[in-house]
């Protein structure tokens, strides 16, 4: 009577096997199958997500023909692995969603500097001075509203203005995130410890609505359950992409803090190259791809984040970078997490 | 002793890494008020979960192989099929279906929800199996039918149940998905935070050997509660059916219940899913990409699998065959990197792979390796259950007759075996398709699952574009649930209708 199980088991078996088999097939035809020596190959550490990338590495594949083998994860679950990995890395270079992701591998000597020609392509707030990595696009850290919540006159001027009584319950935050990591860092560097770390007490005292991430945050306030948050401009663009709109045909809208107020950091998602890769022409074409024309554009019309190198068009829906009063915050700086770790531990925003 | 020399190598790593870390680190570390709270929330969220599962997992086991509940078969695969939901996909549809979802109670009721199938599954093949003469003693000499239920009937099912439950409490250290979702603070979730707030490997890693500790604390209080030798397994060659409760006016309201629990389990994932479809503008890649996860998910998860039972297999055989302290150790030793979170077991195969196995690095074996360190005690338990039941006198019997024991074990032991064989593969091959950290970190460069495509379009909110791949998951690992069920013997016909 049980004999139809492992009937039905080995059945099953039989007909996965033929499968996994075929796919195996097929993953070894597009590797290392063919001519391996004279395909030119390299190997690409992704912390940004694949349905953003991928389709501008294709592009670059088929102007270079360079072969770019692509493996993607979280940003910090990456590093992680890099430094796991250490000299034995396959990776040539990494690509990634922060500055202080970048910092942290940079740290541990194991980047390359990267030559004049490259490097001075982009301002140098985006960049690191060592040259061991360069940014690639640029972001803002913005207070995302519902206007039918919060009047736009009501906004406030100041970042340190949200730990007043009347945003009490209002304002959303994500303090796992790594940019709000930076944000803290970035007031740490401006005001000094005190004052970041009073920020935080501020914001914890406030009953804050904490998310997961920055996406949670600008759903809610865009469908007018949460009035306020603190979030990346992007994730606007991001929304209006899934519903078929545009950022501005959102409820929700951006407010830039003005005057250089910490709360406007701007931050880079960047590119460092592996020390094995140095010398690498290919993965040197690489970068220089990421820095051209063509790959601004993409970043800007489908991540909408900012280009870095002069020339391209800001995305849509918000003011050109040049016209934002960011901070005089050194991205350099942000690799010093530590403090910054340990003042959002010690806020008990998160466990 | 291979076995469990892959089922430590994350612990070793851990060990390392911590004693690098140096004590003063480690104190700082551990020894304060937030390490407390987080060691008694974990805790108290691995109790609650697993008593949750009880309640649901028996009682919805006893009203479908015990009574006469209409449409048992339909029920019996509804309550498996959970176990197809990963906890990250129901805990993101609960929360965006129910405004302010989050905190401790909603990550046990999602964890219990998801897990209760661990629970189900067994006691009902025990239920099913267990002889009745027993229970009809127990009622002939007066017991009531509760009393008998209580004293008579869960004690037979007893190893089922603290099996089944084993499993829950583990599973539960471990989740990360549903707890970040739905925000409770877990060991796991500190794991990860740690790992995110600037990347600090040292600081997640010496939160990881706390987990370690809590599970050697779980199966400590796991084998103190076990009582040797009392098995009932019923060895004859005609099966009796146990008679069938009759639930007279309780009919209804049994299936009712029933039916709430799949709504609750089941249906607010599958709406949210279909709305979410619905209403986003992104769409998936080709269906050639979709394939190709498919493709690559299925044969992973059968790398996995394979791999796993084949480690499992002396380690279940020995614990069955020949039970002792010794075995005892192994078994539980197998267990303890199997609450330990999945980017933990990834970055120490990492660590593993880059020094000691660099030809096996970014190749599927190497995270087959690490499927088989996470859910290596999933194969052993069902191993040694059914070894259990096949007597061991079969095996001397042909041993006496002059059979070397390669030759017993191929002829007598393993086809006896074989049905928990394949059940054992049928849940490793089903937990390998939703696992996602230790996949990322570990998988051959370039190659896409059906987990790593939903993260992939979730981190960006293209919840369509990511649709697709939960709704192909959830769909796929319904076959390894739907066998899982049938082998509890709940769905075959009475012969005597």
């Amino acid at each position: 009577m049980s004999v139809q199980a492992p009937k039905a088991v080995v059945a099953l078996v039989a007909s996965v096997l033929a499968l996994g088999l075929t796919a195996c097939g097929g993953a070894s035809d597009n590797g290392s199958g063919t001519s391996a020596a004279n395909e030119k190959k390299i190997t690409v550490y992704s912390g940004r997500s694949e349905s953003l990338v991928k389709p501008l590495l294709d592009k670059f594949t088929q102007q270079s023909g360079i072969v770019v083998e692509a493996r993607y994860a979280a940003t910090a679950a990456m590093a992680g692995q890099l430094l796991e990995e250490g000299d034995r890395s396959p990776a040539d270079a990494f690509f990634a969603q922060d500055a202080g992701a970048l910092g942290a591998v940079a740290k541990k000597g194991m980047f390359a500097p990267l030559p004049d020609e490259i490097v001075g392509q982009v301002p140098e707030t985006y960049r690191a001075k060592s040259k061991e990595w360069v940014g690639i696009t640029a972001r803002s850290r913005v207070l995302v509203y519902n206007p039918d919540l919060v009047p736009k006159a009501e906004l406030p001027t100041s970042v340190f203005d949200l730990t007043k009584p009347e945003w009490k319950g209002k304002v959303g935050v994500a303090p796992t995130n790594a940019s709000f990591q930076a944000f803290v860092t970035a007031i740490v560097v401006q005001h000094g410890e005190a004052k970041a770390k009073e920020l935080l007490a501020g914001l914890k005292a406030n009953e804050p609505q904490i998310r997961d991430g920055n996406g949670p945050i600008l759903e809610e306030v865009n469908s007018g359950k949460l009035a306020v948050g603190l979030i990346n401009h992007y994730y606007l663009g991001e929304l209006a992409k899934e519903q078929g709109t545009t950022p501005d045909a959102l409820t929700a809208k951006l407010h830039f803090f003005p005057n250089g107020d910490s709360g406007a950091l701007v931050n880079v998602a960047g590119v460092g190259v592996l020390k094995k890769a140095a010398e690498s022409p290919e993965v040197q074409t690489f970068v220089k791809y990421l820095l051209s024309a063509d790959a601004q554009k993409y970043f800007a019309e489908e991540t909408f984040e900012y280009p870095v190198v002069s020339g391209a068009a800001p995305p849509a829906g918000v003011p050109p970078l040049s016209e934002l009063r960011v901070p005089t915050v050194d991205l350099n700086d942000l690799d010093q997490l530590e403090a910054t770790i340990a003042l959002i531990k010690d806020s008990g925003l998160v466990p | 002793m291979v076995t469990v020399a892959v089922a430590l190598v994350p612990v070793v790593y851990l060990g390392v890494r911590t004693a690098e870390a140096g004590w003063a680190r480690i104190a700082e570390e551990l020894l304060t008020v937030r390490v407390a709270w987080l060691a008694l929330r974990t805790l108290g969220l691995a109790a609650l979960v697993t008593a949750g599962c009880l309640v649901l997992g028996v009682g919805s086991a006893f009203l479908v192989v015990r009574t006469d509940l209409p449409a048992r078969r339909a029920f019996a695969i509804l309550a498996a099929l959970p176990l197809a939901v990963p906890t990250y996909i129901a805990a993101f549809a609960w929360r965006s279906t129910l405004d302010g979802f989050e905190g401790f109670w909603a990550a046990a009721l999602v964890l219990t929800l998801c897990s209760y199938p661990y629970v189900f599954l067994p006691v009902a093949a025990a239920l099913n199996g267990t002889d009745p003469a027993q229970e009809e003693v127990a009622r002939s000499l007066g017991r009531s039918a509760w009393r008998t239920f209580t004293g008579v009937t869960l004690r037979q099912i007893r190893p089922a149940l603290t099996g089944g439950a084993l499993l829950v409490a583990l599973y539960v250290l471990s989740d990360f998905g549903a707890v970040s979702i739905v925000r409770t603070d877990t060991f796991t979730r500190a794991i990860f935070v740690a790992f995110d707030l600037g990347f600090d490997r040292t600081g997640a890693l010496v939160l990881s050997s706390v987990l370690v500790m809590l599970t050697m604390l779980i199966l400590a209080g796991e084998t103190a509660s076990r009582r040797r030798g009392a098995r009932y397994a019923h060895l004859g060659g005609v099966r009796r059916v146990p008679a069938r409760l009759n639930l007279a006016r309780m009919r209804w309201p049994a299936v009712l219940m029933l039916v709430a629990l799949a709504g609750l389990s089941l249906g607010v994932t599958a709406v949210s899913l279909t709305h979410r479809m619905i209403q986003g503008a992104s769409r998936p890649g080709a269906w050639a990409e979709v394939a190709a996860a498919m493709g690559n998910s299925l044969s992973l998860s059968l790398a996995g699998a394979a791999l796993t039972m084949l480690l499992a297999l002396p380690l279940g055989l020995l614990s069955a065959k020949a039970p002792g302290p010794s075995t005892t150790l192994l078994d539980r030793l197998a267990y303890l990197s199997h609450a330990l979170p999945g980017l933990v077991i990834g970055l120490s195969l990492v660590s593993f792979g880059v020094t000691l196995a660099y030809p096996l690095y970014q190749t599927t074996w190497l995270l087959a390796l690490g499927y088989a360190a996470l859910f290596l005690p999933l194969a052993v338990t069902a191993v040694a259950g059914a070894a259990a039941q096949a007597p061991s006198i079969l095996d001397d019997v042909a041993r006496s007759m002059g059979k070397g024991p390669l030759v017993v074990l191929r002829t007598v032991t393993l086809p006896l075996t074989l049905p928990g064989i394949g059940a054992g593969a049928a849940l490793v091959f089903l937990t390998c398709m939703k696992e996602l950290p230790a996949t990322l970190l570990l998988r051959p460069t370039g190659t896409d699952t059906l987990a790593t495509e939903l993260w992939t379009h979730t981190t960006v909110a293209a919840y369509a574009a990511a649709a697709p791949y939960a709704a192909l998951l959830v769909v796929l690992s319904s076959v390894p649930t739907w066998l899982l069920t049938a082998r509890t013997g709940i769905l075959t016909r009475e012969s005597s209708k």
